[in-house]
């Protein structure tokens, strides 16, 4: 949700990244956790709008979603946790330590070779 | 030519956040941001807890609505500082707005700030707002099916508040269901069974409250 102010935070960041190397920007990925998630329509379609007339006007964003994990409290064991069905895989227990949810990560920046 | 960054993205939200939890840290106030679906009780609640805790902890309240000052102008009833936001059409605060807020609220004078939020579920657990804790507010009407439905918002909780406690009879809500799953969410979460209504289960919440303080 709320991908616009997202989209111009990014926007804002890969302007600076292509601007100290003189490079024109072409694609990049993001990545987000699953308890910020990101919808990879919404954000595009914002910064496509807010990309025009400046140095990344028809870049395209690829998101990565980097899936929530725990760690299982009675057999140590560490999954990839679903937030709407959660059992630990390996005891079937329910008592777990959430580890944090992934930061909004700008990963990669593809630019054009000069 | 592919460069790898990984690069943290601070939004302008989260810079302001930083700066909103510095004056807290350096007022000694402790800031609870308030979540929960319209109408749970959390200005009600908020009420009682200020009147209950007079001449003992000092409290004050930024309100968060789209339109109106109706919660300020009840909390004010109480005696104690309240500042309303009004959003105009935003579904939830942001550190910005408190930051603004916070120029006409003295928080060096206060032990509490409570930042009622705007009712939903889903956006306000994105911002955060400079807060040291955060409050969750689900009432007994709304269902037990909640924290299935918004796992974001309990899992970045560190108190859930089960508010109307007095309609236990009235209506069908799984509570053993509702903690077991909010617990697989955030296993430390404090959860407290209350009625803002009459008064019952609010001396746990009022002793997690100062404790936090003391700390
Ligand atoms: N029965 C009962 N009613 C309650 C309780 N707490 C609040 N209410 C009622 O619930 C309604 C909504 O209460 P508010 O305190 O305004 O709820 P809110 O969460 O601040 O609402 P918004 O700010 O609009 O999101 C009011 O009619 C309250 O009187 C309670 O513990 N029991
Ligand atoms: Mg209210
Ligand atoms: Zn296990
Ligand atoms: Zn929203």
């Amino acid at each position: 949700m709320h991908e616009a102010m997202i989209a111009q935070s990014i926007l804002e960041a890969i302007i600076q990244e292509a601007a100290e190397r003189g490079l024109r920007p072409l694609r990049a990925r993001i990545s987000c956790g699953e308890l910020n998630p990101i919808n990879d329509e919404a954000v595009n379609f914002a910064f496509e709008i807010a990309a025009r007339g400046t140095a990344c006007e028809g870049m395209r964003l690829e998101v990565r979603h980097v899936p929530l994990r725990a760690t299982c409290e009675s057999c140590g064991h560490t999954f990839e946790f679903d937030i709407y069905s959660p059992a630990c895989p390996g005891c079937g227990g329910a008592d777990f330590k959430m580890n944090p949810d992934a930061p909004l990560l700008l990963e990669e920046i593809e630019f054009e070779d000069t | 030519m592919k460069v790898s960054l990984n690069k943290k993205i601070l939004s302008k939200n989260e810079e302001c956040a930083l700066q909103n939890r510095a004056l807290f840290a350096s007022h000694k106030t402790l800031c609870i941001n308030v979540i929960s679906s319209p109408g749970s009780g959390k200005t009600t609640l908020l009420s009682r807890t200020i009147r209950d805790l007079q001449g003992q902890v000092r409290i004050g309240v930024i309100e968060g609505d789209i339109r109106t000052d109706t919660d300020a102008r009840k909390i004010r009833e109480t005696g104690a500082p309240a500042v309303q936001i009004e959003t105009q059409g935003a579904c939830h605060l942001s550190a910005e707005q408190v930051t603004r807020a916070l120029g006409s609220m003295a928080t060096a004078e206060l032990d509490v700030l409570f930042v009622e939020n705007v009712g939903n579920l889903v956006c306000p657990s994105a911002f955060d707002l400079g807060e040291q804790a955060r409050v969750v507010v689900l009432s007994l009407p709304e269902g037990d099916d909640k924290p299935i439905k918004y796992p974001g918002t309990f899992a970045k909780a560190d108190v859930l508040l089960i508010n109307k406690m007095d309609l236990k009879e009235h209506v069908d809500f799984d509570l053993e269901r509702v903690i077991e799953h909010v617990r697989t969410l955030h296993k430390d979460i404090a959860i407290f069974q209350v009625s803002a209504r009459t008064g019952l289960g609010m001396d746990a919440w009022y002793a997690w409250l100062k404790e936090k303080r003391a700390l």
